[in-house]
């Protein structure tokens, strides 16, 4: 039992705007009131409702791939020395499993949602969440260039896809669905990617990248997934992409979606050396449609590791760096690429990036719809979010900043324009309550009675990188897990999950095709409920379409 | 000028990390706080006395005396000052090195100078491996400073080097100046095979002939003028190059065309051979 008294609560998700009042926990739950235990003063300090990342990657093949690639910035960062209570590792851009959840809890976060697994490792990827401690987790199932998926799609199947899609995530023990440059990644295979929503996909005589898009979209919401489809939507980073965003927004009209880091696909212009910002026609065409949502996936400057399943656009970035490449080709599933890159305020490209990704964040009107990341690792480390909270809070420090660019960026971008400020409030709502809702989980990013007892106590400063830095207290599920700047007690966190319903016989159709196709066997392939750590299901809402 | 001396009281079992061993840790302490000081012994942590007798107080010049092949990582960072090594020093001797000397009379382990930026080392006897080089991952190994050795060093001698002089007496082993990025490497007692693979530019010089890789092609023979400068500041430290027409000429290689790489390899061709 404990009683957080006097701080300014934050508590977007129950319209609590800094109200000083008192929070009570019992039984890991927000309660109305509590008998004796202890007293948190948090008078001078506020309190949010605990951290959650809609993007993010911190387990799996891929990311152990990016670990084992760059032994250089495991040198160059901190290493953390076992204690009392925490083990040991490095940090870094890409951190040991470990340290990964001490350093998200550390900075206020308690839930995460790793954003791409594919369902080959799987289980390789829920033992990897099993070792990051404190935050609770869920993941997202590649799905969108699925050898099997595409052929019921390219054969008008759609209701046996359904059943697949639905089979895969039961399989994975995911949480949703993800769609990486739907399409492109299985031309990668032919050396080919998919630029054009609406020309076959190397391949396949029918299906498109639109078609996947489509199709995913519709079966995720018939499912009735709490999470809506996530999206990565193709031309990923490609000066010009902003027309294939904007038509992808198009074709998801009548479905819900979330537009994953959504800055990397804002980009004008026809190629490096013109690239400009089009964040704002991209806002505008966001602001209109209630039906998406979105994250950021903002850029700072510095090393960091790029990791996704666009294995085209990878090699792209290969070539433009000539520094280290890594490729895994996932059999029938997907693909990843890794390469280490360097965003740098002199660089033309990346001061755009850089300004992209603020300026969505400022551009998009309603907080409850996007969403702070940076895509982590890809656009900097998860452990910078306060660089990029002090950049929203403070229009002056964004000036000053943007004097440090080329002065040829300037002219590319909008971000010199834009006054808006960040309230604490609109940052609850960017860091946890909204994500929250996005996530279909309203029992976190939420301080109301009943809720998880998922609670961020920081300093009331007004140098803000500092104070969401540093929190006063971090409470997990009823537990306090951070106090005075230290891991007292490392909790195990819950693995989100949902079970769609799906027709059992879909199993007697994949077998065959998975004996044949696959290089692991059928029975293998499914993961135990038994490795999930402390599994908590959300319901599914059956569709009325 | 005052010394600190320390005495290795007897070979340890496994390597011992010193990472104390620097003129910028030790100067600033008295006997007390230097014999204090934190060593790892494998992965358990001790005293700086278990294992050295220490004389003196702190002070820029640093001696160490005894069996000190398993002692890893002395002098690593250092900016100042001296150290001497009286017999084998262990791994990444001068790792990291930022300025000042060391020097060691007897042999010297792997990573000698690895990624260091200025700074003089120089090994009395042999070197290991990867000398000067970049460690594992990291885009660029030594970037500045000079490494001498009298004896032979070992494989990856220069890997990845950017800048500074690497010259070795005796033979080296494979892939000298593998993935060079710059710098001069002055092989006199020549190579192994595959040397120069992978260099993007920079330049390897030999006194004896060397078996090329088929992707370094000859351009022409001649003397280069900064040889000349090279070979006064050698020449100082007690490594001759010859330079003078009368004498011979350096067969110019480029290369490593297969990345494809602007560097060179000059072989000494004396007149009449």
């Amino acid at each position: 039992m404990l009683r957080i008294k006097g701080g300014k609560v934050y508590d977007p998700a129950n319209g609590v705007n800094g109200v000083a009042k008192d929070v009570c926990v019992g039984d890991g739950k927000i309660v109305a009131e509590v008998e004796g235990g202890r007293t948190i003063d948090a008078t001078g300090m506020v309190v949010f409702p605990g951290g959650v990342d809609v993007h993010t990657h911190v387990a799996g093949a891929a990311l152990n791939f990016a670990r084992a690639m760059i032994p250089e910035d495991h040198r160059r960062h901190k290493h953390f020395v076992r204690t009392l209570t925490t083990r040991g590792g490095i940090g870094g851009s890409t951190p040991t499993t470990f340290i990964t959840g001490y350093l998200y809890a550390g900075l206020g976060y308690t839930t995460v949602n790793e954003a791409a697994m594919p369902i080959l490792s799987a289980r390789h990827t829920h033992e990897e969440l099993r070792d990051t401690p404190i935050v609770d987790k869920s993941c997202l199932v590649l799905m969108a260039n699925n050898e099997m998926l595409l052929d019921q799609i390219e054969a008008g199947e759609l209701e046996r896809a359904r059943h697949i899609v639905a089979w895969n995530i039961w399989a994975a023990k995911a949480y949703g669905v993800k769609a990486v440059n739907p399409g492109g990644v299985t031309a990668w295979k032919w050396g080919k990617d998919a630029k054009s929503l609406n020309e076959p996909i190397a391949g396949f005589s029918k299906a498109t990248p639109g078609k996947i898009i489509s199709a995913l979209a519709n079966i995720v919401d018939d499912l009735g997934l709490p999470h809506p489809l996530h999206l990565h939507c193709n031309n990923l980073g490609a000066p010009g992409n902003y027309v294939t965003t904007l038509e992808t927004m198009k074709l998801l009209d009548g479905n819900r979606a979330h537009m994953a880091h959504l800055q990397y696909h804002a980009y004008g212009g026809d190629d490096w050396s013109t690239m400009r910002s089009e964040s704002v026609l991209i806002a505008e065409y966001f602001n209109a449609h209630p039906n998406l949502t979105t994250d950021a996936g903002a850029v700072l400057f510095g090393d960091t590791v790029t990791i996704t399943a666009d294995g085209p656009w990878q090699h792209i970035l290969y070539k433009l760096t000539g520094r280290k490449w890594g490729n895994i080709d996932v059999e029938n599933e997907t693909g990843c690429g890794v390469v280490p890159y360097v965003y740098k305020e002199k660089n033309l490209v990346n001061a755009v990036q850089w300004a992209v990704g603020l300026e969505l964040l400022l551009l998009i009107d309603d907080p409850w719809r996007v969403y702070l990341t940076t895509d982590h690792p890809n656009g900097a480390a998860f452990w910078r979010y306060p660089e990029i909270i002090r950049l929203l809070m403070d229009a002056q420090f964004r000036r000053e900043q943007l004097k440090k660019l080329p002065p040829k960026a300037l002219k590319r971008i909008f971000l010199a324009e834009l006054n808006r400020e960040y309230t604490l409030y609109e940052i609850a709502i960017i860091t946890s309550a909204g994500p929250a809702r996005a996530l279909g989980l309203p029992q976190k990013g939420n301080l109301g009675i009943g809720a998880d007892a998922d609670v961020a106590i920081y300093n009331d400063s007004k140098d803000v990188f500092q104070m969401f830095s540093y929190p006063r207290y971090v409470i997990k599920g009823g537990e306090v897990v951070i106090e005075e700047g230290e891991i007292r007690k490392t909790v195990e966190g819950k693995g989100l999950l949902v079970r769609p319903t799906f027709d059992n016989k879909i199993s007697d159709f994949i077998r065959p095709l998975f004996q044949q196709y696959y290089t692991m066997a059928f029975d293998n392939y499914p993961v135990e409920i038994e490795r999930i750590e402390h599994p908590e299901f959300r319901p599914c809402k059956q569709s009325s379409r | 000028m005052s010394k600190t001396i320390f005495s290795l009281k007897e070979r340890p079992s496994v390597p011992l990390e010193v990472e104390v061993f620097t003129p910028d840790v030790i100067a600033p302490l008295s006997r007390d706080e230097i014999r204090a000081l934190p060593v790892f012994l494998g992965k358990r942590q001790c005293r700086l006395d278990d294992f050295f007798e220490v004389e003196g107080a702190g002070s820029d010049e640093l001696e160490i005396h005894g069996d000190a092949g398993r002692v890893k990582w002395i002098g690593r960072g250092m900016t100042r000052g001296r150290i001497t090594i009286h017999g084998d020093a262990g791994m990444h001797l001068g790792a990291y090195l930022k300025g000042g000397t060391i020097e060691v009379t007897g042999n010297a382990s792997d990573w000698v100078g690895a990624e260091m930026t200025a700074g003089l080392i120089r090994i009395g006897g042999n070197a290991g491996g990867q000398i000067g080089a970049a460690y594992r991952g990291s885009l660029r190994g030594m970037k500045g400073g000079t490494i001498l050795v009298e004896g032979s060093a070992g494989i990856e001698v220069g890997m990845r080097m950017r800048r500074g002089i690497i010259a070795v007496k005796g033979p080296v082993r494979d892939f000298a100046g593998l993935q060079m990025k710059g710098g001069t490497i002055v092989l006199m007692g020549g190579a192994e095979i595959r040397t120069g693979a992978w260099m993007v530019r920079g330049t390897i010089i030999s006194l004896v002939p060397l078996r090329l890789m088929p992707t370094f092609s000859y351009a022409c023979a001649y003397n280069p003028t900064f040889l000349r400068i090279y070979a006064k500041h050698l020449q100082a430290m007690g490594f001759t190059i010859p330079c003078e027409d009368q004498a011979g000429a350096y067969q110019r290689y480029t290369g490593d065309t297969s990345v494809p790489g602007k560097g060179e390899i000059l072989v000494w061709r004396p007149h009449g051979s």
